[in-house]
């Protein structure tokens, strides 16, 4: 979708501001936020793709005001109340519905420390043949789906370069909404910074971007 | 608050559940907040606090969640995977030219040598910086990183100033980071948009031939693994 959250090359957002000592959760909130998505995601009731189009799809306005981790609050209720884990009632209300029978936790401890250091990978050992080669020129597709995408707007009806491929991944756009995984390569794409950005950018300069095979059409 | 900022974000708070998408949320949500719309976390009001609070309450009493588990999560990233991981790694790399040729060839393998690995880092990509090559890495899309060398990310990775520069002026953007790129130096703009995670192989000072292992590792910074900043010498023991 062509949603706020897709902002390479954008202007006006401000300068980078850096903290130098920063913590990893700067309030405890942001870390039980950030380990419940990981808690509920055992469920298997969503997956990666979703989970960040449930972020993608918080109107813009929101989107930008909200901090990184309210944003992880906003997608997780949607996920949950999406996939029937909670209703919203019990969302509104803090409380289980009267008369539902508690589960048992998908993550455990041991679990979740097993999850942290084997991760789950997106790749797929399927033969599904490449449909372009190191070094060959390829031109990204121009299009605009209303659903989850991984293509962003500045690379879109660009000329690049296969500079490697990958392998064979899940594809983004399908596994987000559920229509399955159909794995493909990804390849990484180099794409003159002139390509991109015009007469300003610098000639020498390049963006690598990962594109999936079904991004791409022959130049 | 007052009485009529909350009844405006009220309505705006339905029109953004009625989208459905995002169910979100609790009354007195995100919309209702008294905020300044200032993003420094520092004045993060107390509100999201109370809503995830509630939120694992509610979780853990439906058994969806062991608060164990959570606990568990949270020790790893505060305690366990960091930055340090990936300094290892790079100063590995510089001390030894095969296992530099293993790291970038197939990164997934040379850095499970060193026992690193797992959520977001599954799918590894190092990139060399060299005298002529810079790299620099961003996920414009989100904030994708790689977890496993480098720790969760530092806030200005995930903000939109440096999601939305880093592709368009990317020299601009080390300038803010106070790295000045010479003109004969090309630029290598990585955006993380697929599975793949990168991670920047900074070049090893000068000054530094007879030191250990130890010493180099404590050289290498997060940021030079970012590409927003090179390792010099005389850095050792800096936060970022």
């Amino acid at each position: 979708m062509n949603g706020v959250h897709d902002m390479g090359g954008m202007h006006g957002m401000g300068p980078i501001i850096e903290d130098k000592n920063e913590p990893v959760f700067h309030q405890e909130w942001e870390g039980r936020i950030f380990a419940m998505n990981r808690a509920m995601g055992a469920w298997r009731k969503w997956n990666l793709d979703a989970s960040r189009h449930s972020k993608e799809v918080i109107p813009p306005a929101e989107y930008l005001r909200m901090s990184y981790y309210e944003r992880w609050v906003a997608g997780l209720v949607g996920l949950i109340v999406q996939s029937g884990l909670t209703t919203r009632a019990e969302i509104e209300s803090g409380a289980p519905a009267s008369g539902s029978v508690k589960a048992v936790p998908a993550l455990t401890a041991d679990k979740a420390v097993a999850l942290v250091e084997k991760g789950v990978p997106a790749s797929r050992s399927v033969n599904v043949a490449a449909r372009f080669q190191v070094g060959q020129r390829v031109r990204t597709r121009n299009m605009h789906p209303v659903g989850h995408t991984r293509l962003p707007r500045y690379a879109r009806g660009k000329f690049g370069t296969i500079d490697r491929d990958h392998g064979v991944f899940v594809f983004p756009d399908t596994n987000a909404h559920f229509l399955g995984e159909k794995p493909q390569h990804v390849y990484s794409v180099r794409f003159g910074a002139r390509e991109l950005w015009g007469a300003q950018a610098e000639e020498k300069d390049s963006v690598y971007v990962d594109m999936w095979d079904d991004y791409l059409e022959t130049a | 608050m007052a009485d009529d900022k909350t009844s405006v974000d009220r309505r705006g708070f339905l029109k953004y559940a009625a989208t459905g998408a995002v169910a979100a949320a609790v009354p007195g949500s995100m919309h209702a907040q008294d905020h300044d719309h200032d993003h420094d976390h520092q004045v993060v009001p107390s509100d999201p606090a109370l809503r995830v609070k509630a939120l694992e309450s509610l979780l853990v009493e439906k058994g969806l969640v062991d608060r164990a588990a959570l606990d568990a999560l949270i020790d790893s990233y505060e305690h366990k995977v960091g930055p340090r991981n990936g300094a290892r790694v790079v100063a590995r790399a510089w001390a030894d030219s095969a296992y530099k040729q293993r790291l970038l060839t197939n990164a997934d393998a040379a850095i499970a040598e060193l026992g690193y690995g797992g959520l977001q880092g599954e799918h590894m990509v190092v990139v060399e910086n060299t005298p002529k090559v810079h790299n620099l890495v961003v996920c414009t899309l989100c904030s994708c990183y790689p977890w496993p060398v480098l720790g969760l990310p530092p806030v200005w990775y995930k903000s939109a100033p440096y999601r939305s520069r880093s592709v368009i002026d990317p020299r601009g953007v080390l300038r803010e980071f106070g790295l000045a790129l010479p003109d004969d130096v090309e630029v290598r703009v990585w955006d993380s948009t697929a599975e793949l995670r990168y991670l920047v192989l900074p070049e090893r000072p000068e000054g530094t031939e007879g030191m250990s292992g130890e010493a180099l590792e404590a050289l290498v910074t997060r940021d030079s693994m970012v590409g927003v900043a090179k390792v010099s010498a005389s850095k050792a023991g800096k936060a970022a």
